[in-house]
């Protein structure tokens, strides 16, 4: 797919559906739609039966946590056309409380996706009939691919020979879990050196 | 008196209309069964012996591989996708490099894309040969598998050679191949290629006219293009109905727009259909080993095979001599090497369908994010659909046919 052709699908989505696309982008041969998330489950449905478009095909459903940012979240979606030969990308920025349409009345395939993106975000689709967790243990409490969810999670399982069940426990570590630092301190790291805590009271 | 007999006193029975008390029976099919595939809870609710319901609760190998990723660099990320689909392992790392490739734009050389193509066929046959053999397995033969694991047994001598690990190679770097291949290896690749098609011969001959293979597996779990779309179907998943659809054809990537195959289609969509089509892409990857083995041996085609740069690291021979090419092998291998702030999503067609890594980079040593889009998932979501009507022997031909490994459906 040429950068040209890439462009003219973007003025052309951008064209038809001017409420729901806020910015259109191509990079690395890609094309990147960002929309508005209340605006998801239209414009996903145009996508699917615009003949020109027709990304009947969905490939994925994620989020990415920005967890800095006031809508802390990007749920992308990606389709790729069969028919066409050439992939999309659609972005949404939502709130940590916003509720996103979901489009399981498009795309079938989309349910298992939009709960795995609930399970580990926490974002709630409306009007995904079985929005229960996927991947995670029954009963589990957090959403383990949120920022602030730590890598070691919170409790543990073991299997317990006298009360003969599993039982659950908080985590204790051995040793902590090491996260490596590999910011140069030649190349500015904004945190002060290890030694140089004394320095800063000089200056 | 038996259970659920006509005049049973203590079952409900109206002697004036004569209705029964009916009810479903709800069975737990694993997450210890032999056919499913690995770890696999289905929840049947059956209505006699006709599936109603089949509601698939995944997870069970959940390792968090997502959530790890985000804590280590680039290269050390590099051997999770092994363990993903850890039947045909180089496909998977096939995917990393080339997402991490496009972001960095990196050219990888010549004969690492050549070895990349012929290990990834290998790899493609090692994962057919296991699902087409164990599919026989689910519907009652036995053989086939034993047939079948003897290849791969001297497919994974061929992994364990070139990489020095049977399944978990990580042998695909960002930037090419961890090292060349001896000649004597991509002779006895030769040799096993030219042998193979008389075994592949011998698991034809003991299944595809077998009365109970094709009893149990002709028009069972028909799949159209519609169903295709809707489910997101990717693979043989969508070429058993008819559709030609490869990402190896219609998105080329590596050097495959060079290479000559064919890609095989089913008629009806159904399982048998899915055997037949994957019996015949074996026979496709091995017209492309042959050619790739052709291209390997080519003057043109020597050199290296890791684009020499900040990605991969300095040649033995320099570090014995530069200092700088000691300090880059030193930061290569702790800090690891910066991606450059990006977003990228990028395919390969695996053995059982469409595997996709979408990166998110932030300038640093470490993933941002990585989605790993994995073809299993997406067709275990559709038994529910698929299952629905059919007797309850048939989720096992289903689930055979749709070729599930929970390495990368839980991911």
């Amino acid at each position: 797919m040429t950068n040209e052709a890439l462009r003219e699908l973007a003025e052309y989505v951008s064209e038809r559906m001017p409420d729901a696309v806020r910015a259109t982008s191509i990079t690395n041969g890609e094309l990147t739609v960002e929309i508005s998330a209340s605006e998801a489950a239209t414009f996903i449905e145009f996508l699917k039966s615009d003949r020109s478009c027709s990304f009947s095909t969905l490939v994925d459903i994620t989020a990415v946590d920005w967890p800095e940012r006031d809508r802390r979240f990007d749920v992308v979606w990606h389709f790729l056309s069969m028919y066409q030969n050439h992939r999309i990308r659609v972005k949404a920025a939502v709130r940590e409380d916003d509720i996103v349409p979901s489009i399981v009345e498009t795309h079938p395939s989309a349910g298992w996706y939009e709960r795995e993106v609930y399970d580990m975000f926490g974002i709630i689709f409306s009007g995904n009939p079985d929005l229960r967790r996927i991947l995670t243990d029954y009963g589990f409490r957090g959403h383990p691919l949120r920022k602030d969810f730590p890598t070691t999670g919170y409790t543990e399982v073991r299997f317990d020979d006298e009360l003969k069940r599993v039982v659950y426990e908080p985590v204790k570590l051995v040793q902590e879990y090491r996260q490596f630092d590999f910011m140069s301190p030649w190349e500015g790291a904004d945190y002060i050196l290890p030694g140089d805590e004394k320095a800063e009271e000089k200056a | 008196m038996m259970d659920g007999s006509m005049d049973d006193p203590r079952g409900f029975h109206d002697a004036e209309t004569h209705e029964q008390h009916i009810r479903n029976f709800n069975i737990n099919f694993g997450p210890q069964h032999p056919a499913a595939h690995g770890v696999l809870r289905l929840v049947l609710e059956l209505d006699g012996e006709i599936c109603e319901r089949c509601d698939p609760h995944i997870g069970l190998l959940h390792r968090g591989t997502e959530k790890l990723m985000e804590s280590r660099t680039y290269l050390q990320n590099l051997p999770y996708f092994d363990r993903l689909d850890y039947v045909g392992t180089m496909n998977q790392e096939h995917a990393w490099c080339l997402a991490i490739e496009k972001l960095t734009g990196v050219e990888v050389p010549r004969r690492a894309q050549l070895i990349r193509v012929l290990y990834c066929e290998i790899g493609r046959i090692l994962n057919h040969l296991l699902n087409v053999t164990t599919q026989a397995m689910d519907v009652g033969a036995l053989t086939p598998p034993l047939w079948g694991f003897e290849e791969r047994e001297k497919l994974m001598v061929f992994y364990e050679r070139a990489s020095g690990a049977r399944l978990h190679a990580a042998y695909f770097r960002p930037g090419g191949v961890h090292q060349d291949l001896p000649p004597k290896l991509i002779d006895d690749i030769e040799e096993w290629a030219r042998e193979f098609p008389k075994v592949l011969d011998d698991i034809d001959g003991l299944l595809t006219e077998n009365r109970i293979f094709k009893q149990r597996n002709v028009d069972i779990g028909i799949v159209t293009e519609e169903d295709i779309q809707n489910w997101a179907f990717s693979g043989v998943m969508v070429r058993g109905s008819g559709f030609a659809w490869d990402l190896r054809r219609a998105q080329p990537y590596e050097c495959y727009d060079e290479f000559e195959f064919q890609i095989p289609i089913g008629k009806n969509g159904d399982c048998y259909d899915r055997y037949l089509c994957r019996m015949e892409e074996m026979r496709q990857s091995i017209h492309i080993i042959h050619q790739a083995i052709e291209k390997l041996r080519m003057p043109e085609n020597q050199g290296d095979v890791l684009a020499r740069g900040k990605l991969t690291p300095p040649k033995r021979s320099d570090m014995k001599t530069s200092m700088e090419a000691l300090i880059h092998h030193f930061k290569l291998y702790t800090e690891g090497f910066h991606v450059p702030e990006g977003e990228i999503y990028a395919a390969v067609e695996a053995p059982k369908g469409e595997f996709g890594v979408y990166l998110v980079a932030d300038g640093t040593n470490k993933p941002y994010r990585a989605k790993l889009r994995a073809p299993g998932f997406a067709h275990l979501q559709a038994m529910d659909y698929m299952c629905t009507g059919h007797q309850l022997a048939d989720v096992s031909a289903i689930l055979g046919s749709l070729d599930i490994v929970f390495g990368e459906v839980d991911r």
